[in-house]
């Protein structure tokens, strides 16, 4: 009985899915409209996670660093507090959205907007639970690697389009800070593609039936936090905002809504970042007893909780202190990482030795 | 590379309106890049003239305006001026007057330090390490608004001795104060020193020789991070300090770390000497008899005391009337900026912050 209830959670959303396609094909539509329309109610789902997730971190990281500091963090609307971000959505909707006299309008106004393209298109991939992702693809892992590597893009839009040189330097960081730590991320990510021989999303989660691979590729998955980190911009490596020597950095000439826009979409990536690493080093949705998709969303929080604390205690590196870390020891570690798994698996593969 | 491909250096201007300028301080820099190839500081936006109001006030009326001169620490303002209109008067201050005058003294010296040191952690980054010393600081504050009713406009030390006596308040919270003290000290090296970032992020960086400093007219806890061993309560004692030893803390470097050490080491001194003073105080009036209407001959009085910004000196003339015939502030935080268009160049945009934050400016006192 009480497995049976367990089970029923479990695929609750496929459920929902499939109650939806009967409703598509019981409106008489034929095969073709029905695959369109489950797309839109995947992308509408997306958006869905994207805005909810972002809602609720945005409080929580609030509540945790009001713990760290040794104060209550807000407390006023809503029971304890926690109805505060969408006050605050609220307010930031109605503020007028200032734009610089002399700023690139086109640039300046669209980086907002494509700056949401890279996680939707993250999230797409993501294996929330058993069997539901929006899109199997067989290449998952490369097409978020390629997809994430996108929002170097509307930073620079933002930066070049504001007109202002804080944002200017702030974009020129930005770029740089993530294109750098690119390359250690995939890298750390390779090892697990070397064990499992396979880049698709489901199959590596599958892989980690017995064990996740955060015992088998402990260093990987520390390189893969910090990089991590410096992918979404977060501190220790908020360089591009860089609150204290660049004002705001890319941020500084944007206001209202475009400015939560930036805001929402950095908590998006950070919970993307956080997927990622629970898919990959923590045996993704996997677990016992709860529904897949709770363990899925425990993982993450716990890994977001993470980088929360990470942003409250460490003070902000240099831009070249930046370069060097990346460069000089994470692509090392991470390539020699690399090396390690392919000679072990090689020697495994082959009986050697066992 | 063709020549039609250039770069060049452009200006950047670092406040008056930035986070990071403790104020309304304007850095003008020019800047290659992420390096400063020049700069120039430009003060004055908070410019109240409070030199020239002290002309039109009676002597006594004169010590608020000094609270706002380096508007964290008040008393220790209150108190140069203070002493040096009783050096033109010729007043004897009774000697539990001068003791609380050190304990109070101290006391600003550590709620000062610990905004000192807040704001300069997180200027490097770290909001977090803004959060704990003021949280030290507010017991402090809480102590002082005890005797005198105000958090930072104090107006407690008086022509003659002090305001109000200790009080039974004032040592309640001073045993809250005698248990946090050094357990906020232990955690936030631990927090903060103890931090890889921050010492990439501060060591070699902003370095001043023991010279070059000198030169400048440093002083305080930025001079003694360069090294020179150089305390006026130790060196030329006012008050009771004559009778106390006084570790003086010095580095040797002189870069940000140091400056950063050397206010941690002068907030565990201070804690050390309070203790003392708070053991050793005497029974006793805390005011001396001035007459009502303060008019003291004429002649010029100058004094310097031991801020925790440096050496604020005081020079007071008189014509013989109620007002001083003219009043003149050496500011600390004025004379130590003023190294700041040197040792910024050739450091990077994210230095300029920690060397800006880690002298522990005021702009209320630069501007006066």
């Amino acid at each position: 009985m009480l497995s049976n209830i367990l089970e029923f959670f479990d695929n609750i959303f496929l459920y929902i899915a499939g109650l939806i396609r009967h409703f598509f094909a019981w409106l008489g539509f034929n095969a073709t409209v029905t695959e369109i329309g489950m797309g839109l109610v995947y992308f509408i789902a997306i958006i869905a996670v994207c805005v909810l997730c972002a809602l609720f971190y945005v409080i929580w990281e609030r509540k945790l660093a009001g713990y760290i500091q040794r104060r209550p963090g807000p407390n006023r609307l809503g029971p304890n507090g926690w109805f505060q971000t969408i006050a605050d959505a609220i307010k930031l909707l109605t503020k007028e959205d200032v734009v610089p006299l002399n700023a690139d309008r086109v640039v300046h106004l669209w980086a907002a907007l494509l700056i949401f393209v890279p996680p939707m298109l993250s999230l797409a991939v993501i294996p929330f639970g058993r069997q539901m992702a929006a899109l199997d693809l067989s290449i998952g892992l490369f097409y978020l690697i390629a997809v994430s590597a996108l929002s170097t893009i509307p930073i620079f839009m933002a930066g070049w389009g504001s007109n202002n040189k804080y944002s200017l330097m702030g974009a020129m960081r930005g770029v740089s800070q993530m294109i750098s730590y690119e390359i250690p991320m995939v890298f750390s990510l390779l090892g697990v593609v070397l064990i499992t021989g396979t880049l698709e999303m489901q199959s590596i989660v599958a892989a980690q039936n017995h064990i996740w691979f955060v015992f088998l590729q402990p260093v990987a998955f520390i390189i893969y936090l910090i990089c991590g980190l410096a992918e979404t911009n977060r501190a220790p490596f908020d360089l591009p905002e860089g609150e204290s020597e660049l004002t705001a950095g890319i941020y500084t000439e944007y206001s209202g809504m475009r400015y939560a826009l930036f805001f929402l979409a950095e908590y998006c990536n950070l919970f993307v970042i956080a997927s990622i690493g629970t898919t990959v080093f923590l045996g993704g949705w996997q677990g016992p007893f709860l529904p897949g998709w709770v363990w899925f969303l425990g993982k993450t929080f716990v890994l977001f909780s993470f980088f929360i604390f990470c942003r409250w205690t460490f003070p902000r590196i240099r831009v070249d202190q930046l370069m060097n870390f990346g460069w000089k020891f994470l692509v090392p570690i991470s390539l020699a990482n690399i090396l390690i798994t392919s000679i072990v698996l090689f020697v495994f593969n082959n009986g050697l030795g066992w | 590379m063709s020549d039609a491909v250039k770069t060049q250096t452009y200006t950047l201007n670092l406040g008056p309106q930035h986070p990071s300028t403790h104020g309304v301080l304007h850095v003008v820099v020019e800047m290659d890049g992420e390096y400063c190839v020049a700069s120039k500081t430009k003060i004055g936006y908070l410019h109240r003239g409070i030199e020239k109001l002290a002309e039109s006030r009676t002597y006594p009326q004169v010590i608020p305006y000094t609270d706002r001169l380096d508007y964290l620490s008040g008393i220790s303002n209150n108190l140069a001026y203070v002493l040096a209109v009783e050096k033109l008067m010729g007043v004897e201050v009774p000697e539990r007057a001068q003791y609380i005058r050190m304990i109070t003294a101290e006391l600003m010296r550590i709620a000062s330090h610990m905004v000192g040191i807040g704001i300069y952690i997180m200027d490097l980054g770290a909001v977090t390490g803004a959060f704990y010393p003021f949280q030290l600081r507010e017991r402090v504050l809480e102590m002082l608004s005890q005797l005198c009713g105000a958090r930072m406009t104090f107006n407690y030390i008086r022509i003659g001795g002090v305001a109000a006596d200790l009080n039974e308040d004032f040592f309640k919270h001073y045993e809250a104060f005698l248990k946090e003290c050094p357990a906020f000290i232990k955690q936030y090296h631990t927090l903060v020193d103890d931090n890889e970032i921050f010492h990439a992020r501060t060591k070699g960086i902003g370095k001043i020789t023991a010279e070059k400093a000198l030169n400048y007219g440093l002083t305080g806890p930025n001079l003694r991070a360069s090294g020179v061993d150089y305390d006026l309560r130790r060196d030329r004692p006012y008050l009771q300090y004559g009778k106390y030893q006084i570790n003086v803390a010095t580095t040797e470097h002189g870069d940000c770390y140091d400056r950063y050490m050397v206010r941690m080491k002068e907030v565990e001194e201070s804690f050390r000497l309070i203790q003392q003073f708070i053991q050793d105080i005497p029974e006793g009036p805390i005011m001396a008899k001035v007459p009502k209407v303060i008019k003291p001959p004429v002649g010029d009085a100058y004094h310097e005391a031991e801020n925790p910004k440096g050496i604020l000196g005081c020079y007071v003339a008189s014509d013989g009337s109620t007002n001083p015939y003219r009043v003149h502030f050496r500011r600390p935080s004025f004379s130590n900026i003023a190294i700041y268009d040197e040792i910024f160049i050739g450091h990077k945009m994210a230095d300029l912050v920690a060397i800006l934050a880690s002298f522990d400016i005021v702009l209320g006192e630069i501007d006066a």
